[in-house]
């Protein structure tokens, strides 16, 4: 099991070896020491291969992973899986804004809190916050899942075109066009099936659901005065 | 881009050590701002002098100012120089005669900071040399501010600098920019405010002087800027006994702060952070957008 330590060696060295990596490689799983806050760790990723990062990661950490697994003992920068096509992120600790941005598939699971902009024009990816989520989350959602099992801030699916917005506890305010759901029997799974996958411990009872009231689409006639 | 950071000191046995966990945070947000640099001090003071930072504008040396000074006024004059700049403390009374005397003898010089415990200092350069050159490591202090800059609307020069003060022992550093700041500055004018600059930062450290002034706390005048001052920013800001930090409503620059039992700490980055006593065990969020987070020294 390759062990960098990026205090020794510098991270493009890292992701450079981590781009290399063929589909079939026997080196599928990697420690990262002293990350430090550094930005991009183990960004680009496309090899089935889990990394696991000791320690607080930068910006941008696992953006557009695809079919590996990144896990992070820590806390995750602005941005982190941004773009994210597969795969499986992991953040044992918080994440800062944006996290799991424009994510196009796999899932990301964050354990603790994830700050504002969470899920940001989520095009397909599955997100689970333990925790909270900050303001104008889920903010023009288009696609996929967001699952919150704490409380979610204010304007939440602010301009949400589609994707499903499980919230366990409080929402703050949510944004415009979007509006509480019933819960049909396809949700229900949808969400029993992500809980299971973050390993999420609750019941998928206690859940509200949250999406788009689809008044945004189109121009409304009634609404000509005003342009 | 540019970053700040900011820490406040809650355990006194900390204050000797501030400058240095100060300049390691500064270092650290190089990177977002290669430009230039400046922090303030919240050092020691006496409430019978003024401690007037000084710097002149246009490169000449300031090495003979402080006997000038002592000349003008007729006094022993305790100073300090550091660089490029002279921290020279001022019974209170003679606040206005230095002022007079340096606007007609040295009109070069500016008076970069006054207050009683308040030290300014700030240069071009990379930011950790700018740190090195001040001696920043070695100051002491109850709280302090700092600024790397990466200059994106206007010229690279110290004038363009942070922080700016427009108050005594007030400063302010920005991330971010304001839209609405040439409206605002002739308000400020009209007000009595001193504007010195074009910049917006030193704008958003009027517009506070200027509620402060007329008796808003630190924390009520950060949050009438919520209505007044339009743009994207996160601000930092110190007073004499305050710290406070607010962002915009959608909070468009990055934050993040941490607290401990021995501090409140601030930077754009966690990197920032990463660095200081006992960050494993704080408490690190992200403040809100709109919100002041303000505090006050017993």
């Amino acid at each position: 099991m390759p062990v960098v330590d990026l205090s020794e060696m510098p991270l493009r060295e890292l992701n450079s070896q981590l781009h290399a990596l063929p589909q079939d490689t026997n080196e599928t799983h990697w420690q990262v020491k002293n990350p430090e806050g550094r930005h991009a760790v183990a960004v680009g990723l496309d090899a089935p291969v889990t990394v696991e990062i000791d320690g607080h990661v930068g910006y941008y950490c696992a953006g557009m992973n695809k079919t590996a697994t990144v896990i992070v003992a820590g806390n995750a920068g602005v941005g982190v899986a941004e773009n994210m096509m597969s795969g499986t992120v992991h953040i044992k600790g918080d994440a800062s804004q944006s996290a799991g941005a424009t994510g196009q598939g796999g899932l990301l699971v964050i354990d603790g809190n994830a700050s504002a902009r969470c899920g940001i024009s989520m095009k397909g990816i599955d997100i689970v916050v333990k925790g909270s989520i900050g303001p104008m989350s889920a903010f023009m959602a288009q696609a996929g899942n967001l699952v919150v099992l704490g409380d979610a801030g204010e304007a939440l699916g602010d301009s949400i075109y589609e994707a499903r917005l499980f919230v366990r506890g409080s929402v703050k305010s949510l944004g415009a066009d979007c509006e509480e759901k019933p819960v049909t029997d396809e949700d229900r799974n949808v969400l029993r099936d992500l809980l299971k996958r973050a390993s999420a411990d609750v019941s998928a009872e206690d859940f509200k659901l949250y999406g788009s009231a689809r008044r945004l689409y189109h121009f409304h006639v009634d609404n000509a005065g005003a342009y | 881009m540019c970053g700040i950071v900011g820490l406040f000191l809650k355990d006194k046995s900390l204050e000797p050590k501030l400058g240095e966990m100060l300049s390691g945070m500064l270092t650290v947000m190089c990177d977002r701002g290669p430009d230039s640099a400046g922090f303030a001090v919240y050092g020691a003071g006496q409430g019978t002098e003024v401690k007037l930072t000084l710097r002149s504008s246009d490169g000449q040396s300031i090495d003979g100012l402080k006997a000038d000074l002592e000349k003008a006024l007729g006094l022993k004059l305790n100073a300090t120089q550091r660089d490029t700049h002279l921290v020279v403390a001022i019974p209170s009374d003679k606040e206005e005669a230095t002022r007079v005397f340096l606007s007609k003898a040295r009109p070069d010089v500016k008076v970069v900071g006054a207050g009683q415990r308040m030290e300014l200092f700030k240069e071009v350069g990379l930011p950790s040399d700018v740190a090195d050159r001040f001696g920043l490591s070695a100051m002491s202090g109850t709280h302090g501010i700092g600024h790397t800059r990466m200059a994106t609307e206007s010229a690279v020069t110290t004038n363009g600098a942070h922080p700016f003060s427009t108050g005594a022992d007030q400063c302010l550093v920005h991330n971010g920019s304001l839209s609405n700041h040439n409206a605002v500055r002739r308000t400020l004018v009209r007000e009595g405010v001193s504007i010195e600059t074009e910049n917006d930062s030193e704008v958003a450290a009027g517009y506070l002087t200027w509620k402060m002034r007329d008796g808003a706390s630190l924390k009520q005048a950060l949050e009438s800027s919520l209505d007044d001052l339009d743009g994207f920013y996160t601000f930092v800001v110190g007073t004499e006994t305050g710290f406070a930090v607010l962002r915009d409503p959608i909070a468009c620059k990055p934050a993040v702060m941490a607290e401990t039992d021995g501090y409140v700490a601030f930077g754009s980055e966690y990197r920032a952070l990463a660095g200081l006593p006992g960050i494993e065990t704080a408490r690190v969020w992200e403040p809100e957008p709109a919100t002041v987070y303000a505090w006050e020294r017993q």
